[in-house]
């Protein structure tokens, strides 16, 4: 019998949805998994969004709030950073859009695993619901911060130490089996169900940062899973994996003599990485706005897909920049100082292109391309201060101050949500066929842009006056003036407009979704296949009867002679250059 | 390298060219199913190799004692650890034997080894058990020293995996058969068969390592750099 590939298949032979259930719920379309992905994601970061802001409400305001006692500021500032890094960002992009535009970007009906695809959402959603249920468990959930180091992430004192941990280190195996499902279908789709005439080549910029970052995601995870795996056996069953010989509230513990050293290196084995498992994607996903609004084909498309390899590569080698102040080696800390520094070379690069990419283009001002604008900036200035982080010498006396907490924010907090955001408004009129207000994405798109400023630029001079994160309060500190009160007390009230600014994003969509003006068949004028189906929303199977064939790369932006200023990648040579 | 020579392709200065990449790639019905193989093998690779490392790392602290080297430890004599190991052997010559029965369309030689593989599979991790149950006899528990905890923890994440194996194959054979298609049992059990070998593998090393006396240990942590 001859066998059918699955990108060959027709609709009807593709676990066709029968009911509202399979249609909607147990779904194996990836178009539906991508969306519930998607709003699990988001709901579960709205609930980080509201930890952030009474984590910011203590801060401005101490003393004025009952309700958050040291522990509750523990664990808010935890569950906000675990939160956004694993079950917002990296869910939201890979799970999210990855889902959605592989298949379509490639010319695929669907993933090439359908039922692991959807086998990976439902685990997802176990997680998150796993996750949450701490909040509900004798003791909450764990207040050990995001990087949960042991001793202290299990022993008495620290809040959650009892169910809060357990629960979390439960619901982060959980995730990792999630992604793995996830992750085998993307990397599996890419590399073996493109269409004809796609090469990896041709493939847009944002399918080359979403495998890559799968491709890191999968061989990074399980440094996570086993640190999870060691520390819950330490907590559950007494082992000592990390656990040191050590003596709590005046008992000797039976632990006999374990590393936390260990777990701080498996942890950033994983969580380095994990920088990049968010940003990648990122950098991809901008690449193609980009190009796109400003009608311009991205500039050194072949530098940037090395980038984004080089970028991978290293990022497994230099993990122990998290941990110049352990006690570690000065040789070490050279060698990972080092490491970090050339990191920046290929990130460089990048930005330089997306620069060119803009200069002398047609730029169209739409809200996609002002958030991806507004995002060079902030990943230009987080990277810069990461510059600084990554020298020892600066980094010993900044470490653990807020001049780490605005780092991190602006390079991997406000920079993928820039993106993020810049996506939405891009695909948006493919996912629901219909165009967002524009004048509504642009007023979030300025109260989100400045107001990130507003909260993280005061953020670096509070780490240079030394004042430390994952305070509850300062106290009477004597090197910390009191104008940095002041400071705070803005930051926090900057932070709070930027919160609710989120909501004219919720209303803009709710209030399209229910009475938008439809977009119509490619509205941006963009090149790539996902914009070439025949149907908008594209329907189960992505393409009708027959499979695009690809005749070019994705960025034929105004070539010379053409009767459009873009030529689809599926029009065959000479029907569209020759005008 | 293929790869490099992938990443130096200009396609956009010949666009005529319409490669035969993609789906004629897919057209293989395991193409898929081996590269996800691939990575689940290299998935699983990593995290025996981090167990592993910090396994090395572990042992060089003061409190941690080997498993073997002294008259008195458990695995000085590791006699027993032979026996499973030949059980898992033999479910994957048998595995071996199936396949190549597939190959052949000689269907009730396939199904004979691959009953043999699942049974010797299943005797392994029963055996592996039964090892436990010895060594909690002989006082030898979970959290009494770090060794025995990474003997428990890596005989467990291994047998896991086993589990797993045996679940997929199973979703394999009664698929085929629910198919009536018996005669196209060899390419998916071709990648099973790689998964067995691969499991066997990794199990030689763990085997390896965990009987390992302290000098040896050592040696391989201060390669390691510990």
């Amino acid at each position: 019998m001859q066998h059918t590939a699955i990108a060959d298949q027709i609709e009807e032979d593709l676990h066709d949805p029968h009911s509202f259930v399979t249609r909607y719920i147990w779904s194996q379309d990836h178009k539906v998994i991508a969306i519930q992905y998607s709003i699990t994601a988001v709901f579960v970061g709205l609930v980080a969004l509201v930890l952030s802001g009474l984590m910011r409400l203590q801060l401005g305001f101490p003393d004025t709030f009952d309700f958050i006692d040291p522990s509750a500021y523990l664990q808010f500032v935890t569950m906000h950073g675990m939160i956004m890094v694993i079950y917002l960002l990296t869910a939201l992009l890979l799970g999210g859009f990855g889902n959605y535009l592989i298949p379509l970007m490639v010319g695929a009906r669907d993933m090439v695993f359908p039922y692991l695809n959807m086998l990976s959402f439902w685990t997802y959603l176990l997680s998150v619901i796993v996750l949450l249920a701490s909040f509900f468990v004798p003791g909450g959930p764990t207040g050990a911060g995001w990087t949960l180091y042991p001793p202290q992430a299990i022993l008495q004192g620290t809040p959650g130490y009892d169910w809060g941990i357990i629960l979390m280190l439960a619901s982060l195996a959980i995730f990792i089996v999630a992604f793995t499902m996830g992750g085998l279908n993307y990397v599996t789709t890419v590399l073996q169900a493109r269409t004809h005439g796609l090469t990896l080549m041709r493939m847009p910029l944002t399918i080359w940062g979403i495998f890559t970052a799968t491709v890191l995601g999968l061989l990074a995870f399980p440094a996570l899973l086993v640190s999870a795996i060691m520390m819950m056996l330490d907590k559950v069953i007494g082992t000592s994996f990390f656990m040191p010989a050590l003596v709590s509230l005046g008992e000797s513990l039976d632990y006999t003599g374990g590393s936390p050293i260990l777990f701080q290196h498996l942890f950033w084995f994983f969580g380095h990485p994990e920088v990049y498992i968010v940003a990648l994607p990122a950098f991809g996903m901008v690449s193609d706005v980009i190009a796109t609004h400003a009608r311009k084909n991205i500039f050194g498309y072949r530098m940037m897909v090395w980038a984004i390899v080089a970028i991978g590569g290293l990022s497994f080698v230099v993990w122990a920049h998290h941990m110049y102040v352990s006690g570690m080696h000065p040789a070490f800390g050279f060698f990972f100082a080092t490491t970090t520094l050339i990191i920046a070379v290929p990130t460089a690069l990048k930005v330089y292109n997306w620069v060119l990419t803009l200069w002398r283009g047609n730029i169209h001002l739409t809200v996609p391309m002002l958030f991806a604008i507004g995002f060079i900036f902030t990943f230009t200035h987080g990277g810069l201060t990461g510059l600084f982080l990554g020298n020892v010498t600066i980094d010993l006396p900044l470490s653990d101050t807020y001049f780490v907490v605005a780092h991190f924010h602006m390079v991997m907090g406000v920079s993928p949500i820039m993106v993020l955001f810049a996506a939405i408004y891009h695909w948006f009129p493919l996912v629901s066929g219909k165009q967002l207000h524009v004048g509504l994405g642009k007023a979030h798109f300025w109260f989100t842009f400045l107001g990130t400023y507003a909260i993280y630029l005061p953020m670096h001079y509070l780490g240079f006056l030394g004042v430390p994160r994952r305070y509850f309060a300062m106290g009477g500190t004597d090197f910390i003036p009191e104008s940095a009160q002041a400071l705070n007390a803005s930051i926090t009230l900057a932070a709070l407009i930027v919160g609710l600014s989120q909501l004219i994003f919720i209303y803009n969509v709710i209030r399209t979704l229910r009475k938008g003006e439809p977009a119509g068949h490619n509205p941006w004028g963009a090149t790539s296949l996902e914009w070439q189906t025949p149907d908008v929303p594209p329907r189960h199977g992505n393409w009708g009867p027959e499979l695009p064939v690809v005749h070019r790369w994705a960025y034929d932006f105004s070539v010379p002679g053409a009767e459009r200023d873009f030529i689809p990648q599926n029009e065959p040579e000479g029907k569209g250059a020759e005008g | 390298m293929r790869f490099f020579k992938t990443l130096g392709t200009k396609p956009w200065l010949d666009p005529t060219m319409v490669s035969n990449a993609g789906v004629a790639l897919a057209a293989d019905p395991l193409a898929a199913p081996r590269t996800a193989l691939r990575f689940i093998m290299g998935i699983v690779s990593v995290l025996f190799f981090l167990f592993i490392i910090t396994f090395l790392s572990r042992s060089q602290y003061p409190d941690f004692q080997a498993l073997a080297g002294q008259p008195w430890q458990p695995f000085t004599d590791p006699t027993r650890l032979w026996l499973n190991t030949a059980l898992l052997g033999l479910s994957s010559v048998a595995m071996q034997w199936g396949l190549v029965a597939a190959r052949r369309e000689q269907v009730n030689r396939a199904v004979a080894g691959i009953s043999a593989a699942v049974f010797f599979a299943v005797a392994f991790l029963v055996a592996q058990l039964e090892l436990w149950r010895h060594l909690q006899g002989m006082g030898y528990y979970v959290n009494t020293n770090p060794a025995n905890s990474y003997f428990y923890l890596l005989t467990a994440v291994h047998g896991l995996h086993i589990l797993g194996g045996l679940m997929v194959l199973a979703n394999v054979v009664f698929r085929v058969w629910y198919d009536g298609a018996m005669a196209r049992l060899s390419g998916p059990l071709t990648l099973c068969a790689h998964y067995w070998h691969f499991l066997l593998g990794v199990w030689l090393l763990l085997f390896a390592l965990l009987t390992s006396r302290v000098e040896t240990i050592n040696l391989l942590a201060a390669l390691c750099g510990f």
